[in-house]
């Protein structure tokens, strides 16, 4: 007991709890936007990889940090949009297409990143971002390290989040972004084009993504590796569920994971020799199908998603 | 103006020459990559189709390879068929491969007639079980299968990494994580002399015949077939659809156990962790390329496994990453998807 | 009623002609629409009423022909084909048979949604609201803008269609078969709604196959057949009858029922109790005893419990309590058990339900009996039997169709319904589910469905018939009992019943009655 007091009462445990939560941030929100619009997006995982690439590449090969992140964002654009024609226009299945994508974006990323580096031992670096000093701010006991002590990524998701969900509730954008997944011929009958929202809330989505797997390589490490994406966007679609697609408990259940993760990892390192490392690997897989399985029944779900829609279908 | 008018009937060539044409397309597309690669296009696929088939060894390889894809094919093929997305066939296929190892690594030991099968049987039973879970989930609680059978894919590997590095580890495998090799009364004969085609090739045969028959030809068929295309219609009638999809879950789970013990037992003789080079995702692909018809799954099946050991073969030559077969079949898969289309409507211009 | 020969025309439809495939939807149709009048646009299902709105609020684009409407200065300027942004820019709204509203937004939300720029920052919800309270007050509509959708009836909800309408600034009101899913009072007060609306200036078309609607609202009718106009005239010297000609085309000759002494008892629901969700009731205590050759009908309000009591008999939902006892034997709710015990059911939504699109027609007579030994012999499919049985059926039901072995989705929805109807009756059931077995089914095959209905009934089986048609119902059944909030009256012989009483009762005033 006392050495879960220990854990949890550390600064540092939140530093990384927030870290850890900042590529999941970036990945519900995106996931969730696509949903509220009534598009399942399982090109996430291979959204990320590739965003995670783009960026990297991008500053080693050059270019400064903050261009990286938008060639990142850029990359999460264009898979979105194919994402997008593939499954809202051409109504094809979103979970095969949403697959596909991710075995599209995962194995070009692996093939580019062998194209321009073919021969290295170990992975090249990049100077990643740097935690902000906010004078006053990062100072500050306990806060200063687990809250203030983070990169401008950390910073930019929750800005994003608060973007949003402002759009979301506040705006007409918004209401019709919601209306679109909840009956796209409500919203066709008042004028607006239902393939155009729902493309555009994916490609939005999908930049999200991107910038989630961009933070891995350019912001939590310096590399990028194989199959460093690990699951992530996976989990990232069971917690959209688990947040009941609302954007308030979609960064609780981020942040919560983000906890859990570090306090495993601490764990492990404590207690490390008696359990096999597995054990601890195979929680956070473990624990996002346990939030499914919790809140899949009565779940509040866009009544639309995953219904294709065609014009003047009614 | 492109104008999509319904089909009323679909002529059997074009059924065919659709999924050709897509499959045809993806190579196309993939010779971007190639030419960014700097490698000569006509050669590198020339290289290609050499190395998937042009020798009587290229093609065992070749055959080799499309063993387990037709086990993950049909896996797919099946599941998808009552649309019952099964993303899990990778998991699967490990669980079958532990099994088969606990069972054929001096766990029973027993004559061949009677090991083979059984190490078989349990590989089936393992997979069917791992895919037992997220069914049951689906159907009673609504959650969604895919992302079930995704996550589960991570934790069965690391499962399959603590086994090998614990209890499942070879005392005299110098310190590598990797099984015990499978006993000679365990293993899958091999089919041609110095080659590695082995029987688990027929059996994927076989699979392939009993999986067509059972879906287009029995009543449990029609039953599935029911289900997949209009679920309420099929409970409406009648038809026990937790049952049927129940039923589904296993059989599919079953299958991608199958090409588990196939590999250990008639390839490797061992596992490890690095066992299955992504079969259970290239599944998807065999399956969707197949349009879902068993039959359709072998030649399907074998194509895939030719870009894969004819894009090892040229990237040896060239110098171009063997990524290439995954970006290939990646490619495919989107192609074939769109190209359903053109089964579903006929398009206009004009 | 005023006929409104001067007054300027709004809009005007010239030569529109549309066809999907091999099937001619709209031929030629020119029609023109008066600033305040009522034309009511009366056809039957399937004879191209639909689409020529669709066509005119942009859904569809007309192969030929083109549309005209009045712009502010009441000059007639051409309107753009194929885009609904087009059609609402010029003033036209549209409320369809199926309400287009997102349920889980607010009444306030949906009238707004789309009326912004979406680039606009702002949804400037209180402006919407001062708006929307100004026009229920002017057009006599009210409902709470802040309620869900989801928890509206179905009237709140096509007076919120109608408010959306004409927050938009609407001209022309287009109205899709606007009774269907209403109580003769209620059909009442929404007449009372549209006559104000058109002294206000509004010009409205009005689409039905109702006779006695078109006759109690219009000023004008074109009548449809077939996808052409038939008939344009003033409304005054039209008689029912001859109405009725123009629409089918020739005489119609209504059911004849003919009395007869019902037997005992054959399906009797005990205490059934089924919780209900999201915001729609459930069952609460339904008791029924349905008799051996007699047709009881059910009447009520679309979503008061009907389709939960379908459900129930059909096997597909369990309830929380009560016992279902066919023939003195009590069942255990199953779809298949149903079936099994001789429950024949024809399903609410044939699409949906009833039919696998795209299997085979002989693979879905197939569906409800694959134990059964003309389907299969040790577990594998005897096509060659299956085959011969669909001709069969195709043959005694009188099934347009390419072949047993096409897939069911070619087939129209009055086919669709025979084949439906072939798997009901072969099994010689003893009771009959029919859950608004006519929806959507031209006037031949209408008749058709009440002619094995009733056959059915005078062969002593009990036929339990759920219908929004009170005519049809009136028509055919010897009982009638009414479902409200999920709960069911006790059940009236028909000849004690009129119309004006079942539409009380399915409003809820039963004691009134």
């Amino acid at each position: 007991m006392q050495a879960v007091l220990d854990i949890v009462i550390a600064a540092s445990f939140w530093e990384a709890a927030i870290r850890i939560a900042t590529p999941l941030m970036f990945g519900v929100l995106g996931a969730l936007l696509c949903e509220r619009a009534g598009v399942l997006n399982l090109g996430i995982e291979g959204i990320f990889t590739a965003g995670a690439l783009a960026g990297w590449l991008s500053v080693y090969l050059g270019c400064s940090l903050w261009t990286g992140v938008l060639i990142a964002a850029l990359t999460g654009a264009l898979f979105g949009l194919l994402h997008a024609v593939l499954t809202v226009p051409l109504g094809l299945s979103q979970h095969v297409t949403g697959i596909g994508i991710t075995l599209f974006a995962t194995s070009l990323s692996y093939f580019v990143y062998r194209l321009s580096l073919p021969s290295v031992a170990s992975p090249p670096t990049i100077q990643p971002f740097r935690p902000v000093h906010i004078p006053g701010l990062s100072d500050l006991p306990f806060l200063g390290t687990a809250l203030f002590g983070q990169t401008p990524m950390t910073f930019l998701a929750f800005a994003l989040f608060a973007i949003a969900t402002f759009i979301l509730y506040r705006t007409p954008l918004g209401l019709a972004i919601r209306a679109v997944g909840e009956n796209p011929a409500a919203v066709e009958a008042q004028g607006l084009d239902v393939t155009l929202i729902r493309m555009g809330a994916v490609v939005a989505g999908s930049i999200l993504m991107a910038l989630g797997g961009a933070f891995l390589t350019m912001s939590a490490f310096n590399a990028f590796f194989f199959e460093m994406t690990n699951g992530r966007g996976w989990i990232c679609v069971a917690l959209t569920v688990f947040a009941s697609w609302r954007p308030g408990k979609a960064l609780l259940g981020a942040l919560l994971f983000g906890a859990f993760d570090a306090f495993q990892l601490r764990l492990q390192h404590r207690i490390g020799g008696a359990v096999p490392g597995q054990i601890f690997l195979m929680l956070p897989y473990l624990l996002s199908i346990a939030a499914l399985v919790t809140i899949a029944r009565g779940a509040d779900y866009p009544k639309a998603l995953m219904i294709p829609y065609f014009k003047g279908q009614r | 103006m492109i104008r999509f008018e319904p089909r009323t009937s679909v002529p059997l060539a074009l059924r065919i020459g659709v999924p050709l044409g897509a499959v045809a397309a993806a190579l196309c597309i993939s010779a971007i990559p190639l030419a960014a690669a700097g490698a000569p296009i006509l050669r590198a696929f020339a290289l290609m189709a050499q190395g998937a088939a042009g020798s009587v060894f290229a093609c065992t390889e070749t055959l080799t390879r499309a063993t387990p894809l037709i086990f993950t094919g049909l896996a797919a093929a099946v599941a998808f068929r009552a649309r019952l997305y099964n993303i899990g066939a990778e998991g699967q296929l490990y669980a079958g491969a532990l099994a088969a190892v606990a069972v054929g690594s001096g766990g029973v030991s027993a004559p061949a007639f009677v090991l083979v099968p059984l190490i078989l049987i349990v590989a089936a039973l393992a997979g069917a079980l791992l895919m037992l879970g997220p069914t049951v989930l689906r159907v009673k609680l609504g959650v969604d299968e895919v992302v079930t059978t995704l996550l589960l894919n991570f934790v069965v590997l690391l499962f399959v990494q603590m086994m090998l590095e614990g209890p499942f580890k070879d005392p005299m495998g110098g310190g590598w994580p990797q099984s015990a090799p499978i006993e000679t009364a365990g293993s899958l004969p091999v089919l041609l002399a110095r080659t590695r085609l082995h029987a688990g090739f027929l059996l994927a045969l076989v699979a392939s015949v009993v999986a067509y028959v059972l879906i287009a030809r029995t009543a449990f068929g029609l039953a599935v077939r029911a289900v997949g295309e209009n679920q309420a219609a099929a409970g409406f009638a009648g038809i026990e659809v937790t049952r049927v999809m129940v039923l589904v879950g296993v059989l599919s789970g079953a299958l991608a156990g199958l090409a588990g013990a196939s590999e250990v037992a008639g390839l490797k003789g061992y596992l490890t962790a690095d066992m299955s080079r992504g079969f259970g995702y290239a599944g998807i692909v065999v399956a969707m390329v197949a349009a879902l018809a068993p039959l359709a799954v072998i030649p399907s099946a074998m194509f895939i496994a030719g870009i894969f050991i004819g894009a090892d073969t040229m990237g040896r030559t060239l110098g171009v990453s063997n990524y290439i077969a995954d970006l290939i079949v990646a490619l495919a898969l989107l192609c074939v998807l769109v190209s359903g289309l053109f089964l579903r409507f006929r398009i206009r211009f004009g | 009623m005023l006929a409104k020969p001067d007054a300027p025309v709004v809009l005007s439809l010239t030569g529109i002609g549309k066809s999907f495939g091999a099937v001619v939807a709209n031929q030629a149709i020119d029609l023109d629409l008066r600033r305040g009048e009522i034309l009511a646009l009366l056809g039957e299902n399937g004879a191209g009423k639909t689409t020529l709105m669709n066509i005119l609020f942009g859904h569809y684009v007309a192969d030929e022909g083109s549309i005209r409407v009045a712009g502010e200065d009441g000059k007639l300027v051409p309107l753009a084909a194929g885009s609904p942004q087009a059609a609402l820019a010029a003033g036209i709204g549209m409320v369809h048979q199926h309400f287009a509203l997102a349920e889980s937004l607010t009444v306030l939300e949906n009238v707004v949604l789309g009326t912004r720029p979406l680039r606009s920052i702002s949804l400037d919800l209180a402006g919407a609201r001062a708006k929307l309270a100004a026009l229920m007050r002017d057009s006599g509509l009210d409902i709470d803008p802040d309620r869900r959708v989801s928890r509206l009836g179905v009237g709140e909800k096509q007076r919120l269609e109608i408010l959306k309408v004409l927050y938009r600034g609407a001209r022309i009101l287009a109205l899709d078969e606007p009774t269907a899913v209403l109580t003769p009072q209620e059909v009442d007060g929404l007449f009372v709604v549209l006559r104000r609306l058109v002294a206000n200036g509004l010009s409205i078309i009005f689409i039905s196959h109702k006779l006695k609607e078109v006759i109690a609202i219009a000023d004008r009718v074109a009548v449809l057949r077939g996808g052409r106009k038939v008939a344009d005239r003033a409304l005054e010297g039209t008689d029912r009858a001859m109405l009725a000609e123009l629409m089918v085309g020739r005489q119609v000759a209504p059911t004849r029922r003919v009395q007869r002494a019902p037997g005992p008892p054959r399906l009797v629901l005990n205490a059934i109790e089924v919780s209900g969700s999201h915001g729609r009731s459930g069952l609460s205590s339904v008791a029924l005893q349905i008799l051996s050759g007699e047709i009881l009908g059910i009447a009520g309000v679309s979503g008061n419990g009907q389709s939960l009591l379908a459900g129930v008999i059909g096997g597909t939902i369990v309830p929380a309590s009560g016992e279902i006892v066919l023939d003195g034997k009590p069942l255990r709710p199953s779809p298949r058990a149903m079936v099994q015990a001789g429950i024949g059911r024809i399903p609410e939504d044939r699409q949906h339900e009833g039919v696998v699109g795209s299997l085979s027609i002989a693979e879905n007579l197939a569906l409800e009996g694959l134990d059964r030994d003309g389907v299969q012999r040790w577990g594998f499919l005897r096509f060659a039997a299956m085959r011969r049985h669909a001709e069969t059926a195709i043959r005694d039901y009188d099934v347009r169709c390419p072949g047993a072995d096409a897939p069911i989705r070619l087939l129209s929805g009055g086919n669709m319904q025979k084949v439906i109807l072939a798997r009901v009756f072969e099994r010689q059931p003893r009771v009959v589910l029919a859950n608004q077995p006519t929806r959507g089914l031209d006037i031949g095959a209408t008749t058709d469905v009440h002619r094995r209905l009733l056959a059915a009934r005078d062969r002593g089986v009990a036929v339990l018939l759920i219908s929004e048609d009170l005519d049809e119902l009136l028509a055919l059944c010897d009982r009638v009992a009414v479902m409200v909030a999920g709960r069911l009256s006790a059940p009236m012989p028909v000849q004690a019943v009129t119309l004006e009483r079942l539409g009380l009762m399915m409003a809820g005033q039963a004691d009134a009655a």
